[in-house]
């Protein structure tokens, strides 16, 4: 690292960083996915209208995406209130982050097939 | 070191923090670093609460009920049940029927956009160099969440399944 930085690097800050970029990401999904359910309160047509969007193959994949920026912004805060509220918080903070990355991969590998079966199903058949 | 020192104010040693001296009466007080955040008959108003101490802790309590609200959700609505092709608007009124889901539902878009707004106050407060800018990407930011936050509410409160 060059000298005269904050920035540190390795597990600390390059948490920090994800979990910005996670929040900011998730912040704006968040103010489209309001307004597309707000629909409902217009007509069922133009709410199943633009939640067929949500099923077709792009989108589909991008779901993929939010739900892991979704998990590791959730397992990754899990670490950040231990840092703060467990007293042995700061010394692991590293054994804490590779267990996040470990049951992200987990469950992301489980989630694979159920989020994106409708179209894999699409694609290839049963 | 010369003689231009104490006109301080000397308070008891339990008023330290008042940031008039120490009060022990020893001139050498006045060379004691006050803490930082000291609160002062001068500090102004705006600085004189705990703001961002709850917006931490909020932060916190808020992300730790999140991740049961949003992870449920999720669940629920991609990963159980054939994923996202089961939804439509019959599915919506399927579960607004019952209250418990409307209550998930209110409760989750209020800490949510709560949550990633001060997230997002954070982060313009950090990249945004000029007062102007912070100002107005922050008053935007706002405005955009408190019309969400009220929209979201709206339609909870007045979702008619027979629309």
């Amino acid at each position: 690292m060059p000298a005269g930085t904050l920035y540190r690097g390795r597990e600390g800050m390059w948490s920090w960083v994800a979990h910005r970029v996670t929040g900011v990401l998730i912040f704006f999904f968040l103010f489209a996915h309001v307004l597309d359910t707000a629909l409902v309160r217009v007509s069922p047509e133009s709410y199943d209208t633009v939640i067929q969007t949500y099923k077709t193959p792009l989108v589909n994949l991008m779901e993929y995406g939010l739900v892991a920026a979704i998990l590791f912004h959730a397992l990754n805060g899990l670490r950040v209130v231990a840092v703060d509220f467990w007293s042995k918080g700061p010394k692991y903070q590293k054994q804490m982050l590779w267990t996040v990355v470990g049951v992200w991969v987990v469950l992301m590998a489980g989630a694979f097939y159920p989020i994106l079966q409708h179209t894999l199903v699409d694609w290839f058949g049963k | 070191m010369s003689t231009e020192i104490s006109d301080a104010l000397v308070v008891p040693s339990a008023q330290a923090h008042t940031g008039k001296g120490l009060g022990t009466g020893n001139p050498a007080d006045e060379f004691v670093i006050e803490p930082p955040r000291q609160r002062t008959a001068k500090t102004p108003r705006r600085t004189r609460t705990n703001f961002e101490m709850l917006a931490w802790l909020f932060m916190r309590l808020s992300g730790i009920v999140l991740v049961v609200l949003i992870l449920g959700h999720l669940l629920i609505m991609l990963v159980l049940d054939g994923g996202v092709s089961k939804i439509g608007f019959a599915f919506v009124a399927g579960r607004w029927a019952s209250p418990f889901w409307q209550g998930w539902d209110l409760l989750m878009l209020w800490l949510a956009m709560l949550h990633g707004a001060n997230g997002m106050r954070q982060v313009i407060n950090d990249y945004a160099d000029k007062d102007s800018t912070r100002l107005w990407l922050k008053g935007l930011m706002g405005t955009a969440t408190v019309f969400t936050v009220l929209l979201g509410t709206l339609v909870i409160f007045t979702f008619d399944p027979n629309i």
